[in-house]
């Protein structure tokens, strides 16, 4: 009787398993279907045929009439939802318009989507998005996982705390301390071994963080320094110190194979560094030039 | 289909969420069935007062959602100079949340128990207290446990929402595995099993007593 439970039970789960795999499947195989009304160019099949000539990805984007790229919704200078208005504003989405103009013609043949640090690359890779523009930050790890696009924003890790704290450069974390950061980022892994005997506490994205830094549940929060001045901007009892420790070049990201698709962004932004309209852009959200 | 090397990799990472996991839902667990069985008794009590408390803090805390409650401790302390660890808020949290839905479920079973009881028992010379001590309970407690069983089950589960609070939980480190490996999949997949583990001696254990008591009677 007892056994005929178990056995029972590990059916079901297996069956649950199967089932949820099997919906996982199947979403995928639309998603190529879409993408390749012409046969033969299953981008995940062939990368390197994709990378050798012809434009699968772009001709899909073309076919379909509209490019979706993954942006944050709660970042401040780089993608943040006015609640007001409803739309959603800053430096990463202004290069997703123009993205957009260049392939379509048109900025306004653009779905932007909201990404977190911890779902942007299922949801690229489950063909949900075309694009991550999301202050997302090169590695070698993430190499593995997406093809990146030339380096479009350079960046740096800093810390943010509130005015008059003691904690003024990475050297006064301590043990003891307690660091928030935002859980998928590269600044949590940094700062774990920057300062190893710091608590790292993770929040699920930048609003939770800083809310849960005000609410004084840590002592200084971290991540990349364009966003720290964003959260600086909107609290003025919160400070930038420390300078940069870290190079963050945040890099746009395409599903791996997307050969086509990076070496037309990589084009674009080349377009926007040589008729200076990038350094408009720059100054335009982050206040400043940018570091050569 | 299924990536082991996640589970092998990060076994030690998964066993001291489980660990914060269990942790923080035995003290919820205890935490939320003393208070939930204080609220059932205030809530029939004769006594008017008491009654309003019962019934306000049910009503108000069974009708928003868990993070909300969570955050009442998580932020909304901090506002008035307390601040506790993430974990402590989550534990508190989830006990005050739980401990509305046991009010609930306890209520029902003492209401349970035929009227006649009570009136034999008090005609005969107990007190109110000793009534529901001795007659009313003990008969109130087997009616409830199925109910209870189901209550600590969503307990156990909902304390997820430490990981929100960066408690330190299972769910907590399931999301760093994932963003660590980006195999999402097999990551959350684990993470459940570990979720089981927890949950389904907890069924087994109240079927047992459940068994055991209607032997008795």
């Amino acid at each position: 009787m007892r056994k005929r439970n178990w056995l029972a039970i590990g059916l079901a789960m297996l069956a649950l398993t199967v089932l949820t795999l099997a919906g996982c499947g199947k979403k995928e195989e639309n998603n190529t279907g879409v993408a390749s009304s012409s046969p033969s160019q299953s981008s995940s099949a062939s990368p390197s045929g994709a990378s050798a000539g012809g434009t699968p990805t772009l001709d899909a984007i073309k076919s379909r009439g509209k490019l979706v790229v993954g942006v944050k919704f709660d970042t401040r200078l780089f993608g943040l939802k006015d609640p007001s208005s409803g739309n959603v504003e800053g430096f990463d989405i202004d290069i997703a318009k123009g993205l957009a103009k260049e392939l379509l013609g048109d900025e306004s043949k653009l779905e932007l989507k909201e990404v977190t640090s911890k779902t942007r690359i299922p949801m690229l890779d489950n063909g949900d998005i075309d694009l991550i523009i999301a202050t997302m930050t090169i590695t070698e790890e993430r190499k593995q996982q997406v093809d990146f696009s030339d380096v479009y924003f350079k960046a740096g890790q800093s810390l943010l705390v509130k005015k008059g704290s003691p904690i003024q450069s990475v050297a006064d974390i301590k043990k003891g301390t307690k660091v928030i950061g935002v859980k998928g980022s590269t600044s949590v892994k940094n700062i774990a071994e920057k300062a190893p005997d710091a608590t790292v506490l993770e929040f699920d994205n930048y609003q939770d963080a800083f809310t849960a830094l005000k609410a004084g549940q840590g002592d200084v929060l971290t991540t990349d320094n364009a966003i720290l001045y964003g959260m600086a901007s909107q609290d003025s009892n919160y400070e930038v110190v420390g300078g940069t420790f870290t190079d963050e070049p945040y890099g746009i990201a395409a599903k791996k194979g997307n050969a086509d698709l990076v070496a037309f962004v990589n084009g674009y932004l080349k377009k926007l560094h040589d008729s200076g309209e990038y350094d408009k852009l720059y100054e335009k959200w982050i206040g400043a030039t940018p570091i050569q | 289909m299924l990536d082991f090397s996640i589970l092998t990799d990060n076994f030690g990472t998964y066993l001291t969420g489980f660990g914060k996991t269990a942790y923080a839902s035995v003290l919820a667990l205890a935490g939320s069935f003393l208070l939930g069985t204080l609220l059932a008794v205030f809530r029939i009590t004769p006594v008017k007062p008491l009654q309003w408390i019962g019934t306000a803090y049910v009503e108000f805390i069974r009708n928003i959602p868990l993070l909300l409650v969570v955050y009442l401790f998580f932020l909304g302390l901090p506002s008035i100079g307390v601040v506790l660890s993430p974990f402590a808020c989550g534990t508190l949290g989830l006990t005050v949340y739980t401990a509305a839905f046991i009010a609930e479920a306890v209520r029902a079973g003492i209401l349970s128990v035929p009227k006649g009881q009570m009136e034999a028992a008090r005609s005969s010379g107990l007190s109110y207290g000793a009534t529901m001590r001795l007659v009313i309970l003990p008969q109130a407690v087997k009616i409830v446990i199925p109910p209870l069983n189901n209550q600590f089950i969503n307990l156990i589960k909902n304390s997820s929402i430490l990981s929100v609070i960066s408690g330190f939980d299972l769910m907590f480190y399931a999301d760093r595995i994932a963003s660590n490996t980006y195999v999402v999949f097999s990551t959350y997949i684990f993470a459940g099993m570990f979720y089981l583990l927890l949950t389904l001696p907890l069924s087994y254990a109240t079927g047992w007593l459940e068994r055991r008591l209607a032997r008795n009677y």
